[in-house]
């Protein structure tokens, strides 16, 4: 069994607005391998973009971390000063963005954007050292030599997705978080940037947190899912048994409304609207849409428990 | 037969002005009916540069084509009277992409529906305008009361799409043109949206072209489906056979790239072979710069579709043995959507 890298427990992100505090993540507790890779599953405003912000500590408010801590190896990123944790990031814990279009410096070529971040983390490397460097990252994401002279826009969607790899991976981070790096690619892109991804993951012996809204991309890339409802956690599993038997209803009835290659009208919708997240129901956040719902669904949140060997979820069904 | 709407040899350029002498050919020589007097889906499948949304806004008549025509019942929508061209603007409906983008901030949502109601003067009086939009917005699964008198901001990506597809119910129409309708939206009420728009085809007998890059829910809503790639179409046909048993080497690629949620079906074989040949910017098949088997014939001329199944053809010279077809004959070998379909047998059931 190999030990956790990194270890959420009861984390908190709480965005303040006139209209009370909405709860993005609330409480979700999980842990990393080393190697291993991660997927978060959740509709749209289920808070997986900003658990994965939170993560790396960088919630914008009126956003907060209300609570909780976040274990990287044996350091607790929540005690740190901003200038520790912006020494940590890069270095040991790494983001891939979501939309590479936008998160690349349009008007600086992809060598000197690869420099910065080198240089930013105390990196003294002479020219040609640093040419090198530049050569090999951009060669372990397969990308050509001269791409490091060109300019973000002369680069295809599938090209930029790699060099914000590749700046990931510039410092050998033992965790990498990759927030929906490729929902604006082409199917066929996108499995090439993700083998990618896969590949340096190895070489570097890193673990990856894929955040995805994706049910089939994230199922094929990652060990273990785990499924965001509501700001919630409200499963974790291995992937292969989150197709199978899946546990919560939520995850049974999300798995259900995706559209099947293998057989016709094999998928349908789940009734009613994710619930405002400032506006929570009582008791289990699924409750109103959940057809398995009960007296006790009302009044009490369930906890996440271990229903099976390492599965955990949180519904008053489950034992 | 009737045809309802026909593209015929349409060819869309852009660019090549005066100084420019870049052109970029979006759709090429590509032919497409839909008869009148069966309702039927038929997905338009490809990914970004495929010619997709030039298709839509050609069969709309916001883009002329650089060559070929466009007929409505018959007759040039570059060429209609006043009267006809209205007809068509109310026959023929599309709802967009974006659920966002086709509202007005600042008016409420009943505008987008009670603007098509005054124009085309669908009811008489405020009481029956108000039944005809409720009955349409109960249609689609929405809840009038929850939904009248609000503003966008405050209904979800979901409710604001239903409300487009409730609009275009609205006015009766025969076609519905739904360019991309459902890939802003989350997978639970994906499966409702096109739930809705299936019910309009079997119960109000309302043709729909539904064009997409998700091949997964081309395959679960329609009959026949048209791969387009970089403008021209790679293969066309029953879409079970496209999907189980694909045949054109880009289609083939295209699905085995989809990640699928399942726990059997890996996305195993590490994907593209090199390509055969080095083909950049030849006259010929447009894929044969990634393409695994081509050869020096692919290169030459543009392959014509050949006709490899009863309900299938692919543009592809892996199959000149086959005959081939003209692309103007491509949708006479279109499978037949079945007759007297219920909603139970299609599978997907509208939830409220």
């Amino acid at each position: 069994m190999k030990a956790d890298v990194l270890r959420v427990q009861g984390l908190q992100v709480y965005y303040h607005t006139a209209l009370g505090a909405v709860k993005a993540a609330d409480n979700i507790s999980f842990g990393l391998k080393a190697e291993e890779r991660l997927g978060l599953a959740g509709e749209s405003g289920s808070g997986k973009s900003t658990l994965a912000l939170a993560i790396l500590r960088m919630i914008k408010p009126p956003g907060r971390i209300e609570g909780g801590e976040i274990w990287l190896d044996d350091c607790n990123l929540m005690t740190l000063s901003e200038e520790e944790i912006r020494q940590h990031r890069l270095a040991r814990i790494a983001m891939i963005p979501q939309g590479s279009m936008n998160s690349l410096n349009p008007v600086i070529r992809i060598r000197a954007q690869i420099a910065d971040a080198l240089k930013d983390h105390g990196l003294r490397l002479s020219k040609p050292q640093l040419a090198a460097r530049v050569r090999d990252l951009l060669q372990s994401v397969g990308l050509r030599p001269e791409v490091a002279d060109m300019y973000p826009h002369e680069l295809s969607g599938g090209m930029k997705q790699r060099a914000c790899i590749a700046i990931a991976i510039s410092l050998r981070p033992k965790v990498i978080i990759a927030d929906e790096p490729t929902s604006a690619l082409d199917v066929v892109v996108q499995k090439q940037v993700m083998e990618t991804l896969a590949r340096v993951q190895k070489d570097l012996g890193a673990s990856v947190i894929l955040v995805g809204h994706d049910m089939g991309l994230v199922a094929q890339f990652v060990d273990r899912l785990g499924v965001m409802y509501a700001g919630k956690l409200v499963e974790v599993s291995p992937v292969r048994d989150i197709f199978t038997k899946p546990l919560h209803p939520y995850t049974q009835m999300l798995i259900a409304s995706l559209p099947s290659l293998e057989q016709k009208g094999t998928f349908r919708g789940i009734p009613g609207l994710p619930p405002l997240l400032r506006d929570l129901p009582p008791g289990c956040a699924f409750h109103p849409r959940c057809p398995h719902a009960f007296d006790r669904c009302q009044e009490e949140e369930p906890l996440p428990g271990e229903a099976r060997p390492d599965a955990w979820a949180a519904c008053h069904l489950l034992p | 037969m009737t045809t309802l709407l026909e593209a015929r040899h349409v060819t869309k350029v852009f660019g090549g002005g005066l100084f420019d002498r870049n052109t970029t050919v979006a759709l090429e020589d590509f032919s497409l009916a839909i008869e009148g007097d069966r309702p039927s889906i038929t997905a338009v499948v490809g990914e970004s540069g495929s010619g997709k949304t030039t298709l839509a806004r050609l069969l709309l008549g916001l883009a002329t084509p650089s060559r070929g025509q466009v007929f409505y019942q018959g007759q040039d929508l570059r060429a209609m009277s006043q009267a006809d061209w209205r007809a068509y603007r109310r026959d023929v409906q599309v709802i967009f992409q974006d659920p966002y983008e086709v509202y007005n901030p600042f008016y409420r949502v009943d505008h987008v529906l009670t603007t098509p109601v005054a124009k085309f003067k669908l009811a008489v009086t405020k009481a029956d305008a108000r039944a005809l939009i409720e009955d349409a917005l109960k249609a689609v699964g929405l809840r009038p009361e929850e939904t009248l008198g609000r503003f966008p901001h405050q209904l979800s990506g979901g409710q604001r799409q239903r409300v487009m597809v409730a609009r275009a119910l609205l006015l009766r129409p025969r076609l519905i043109l739904a360019d991309e309708p459902v890939s802003m939206v989350d997978a639970s009420l994906r499966a409702t949206i096109l739930a809705s728009l299936r019910t309009m085809t079997l119960e109000r007998g309302i043709s729909i072209i539904y064009i997409t890059h998700d091949l997964a829910t081309a395959y679960q809503i329609s009959e026949n489906i048209v791969v387009l790639y970089r403008g021209s179409v790679a293969e066309a046909g029953d879409v079970e056979l496209i999907v189980k048993r694909p045949r054109h080497p880009y289609t083939q690629l295209l699905i085995s790239s989809i990640p699928m949620a399942s726990a059997e079906r890996s996305w195993t074989s590490e994907t593209v072979a090199a390509p055969a040949l080095q083909a950049a910017g030849n006259a010929g098949c447009k894929f044969a710069d990634r393409c695994p088997s081509a050869t020096s014939p692919c290169l030459q001329a543009v392959p014509p579709l050949f006709r490899t199944d009863r309900h299938r053809a692919v543009s592809c010279y892996l199959y000149q043995g086959a005959p081939a077809l003209p692309t103007e004959e491509m949708v006479k070998i279109f499978a037949e959507p079945a007759k007297g379909a219920c909603v139970s047998a299609s599978g997907i059931p509208m939830t409220p």
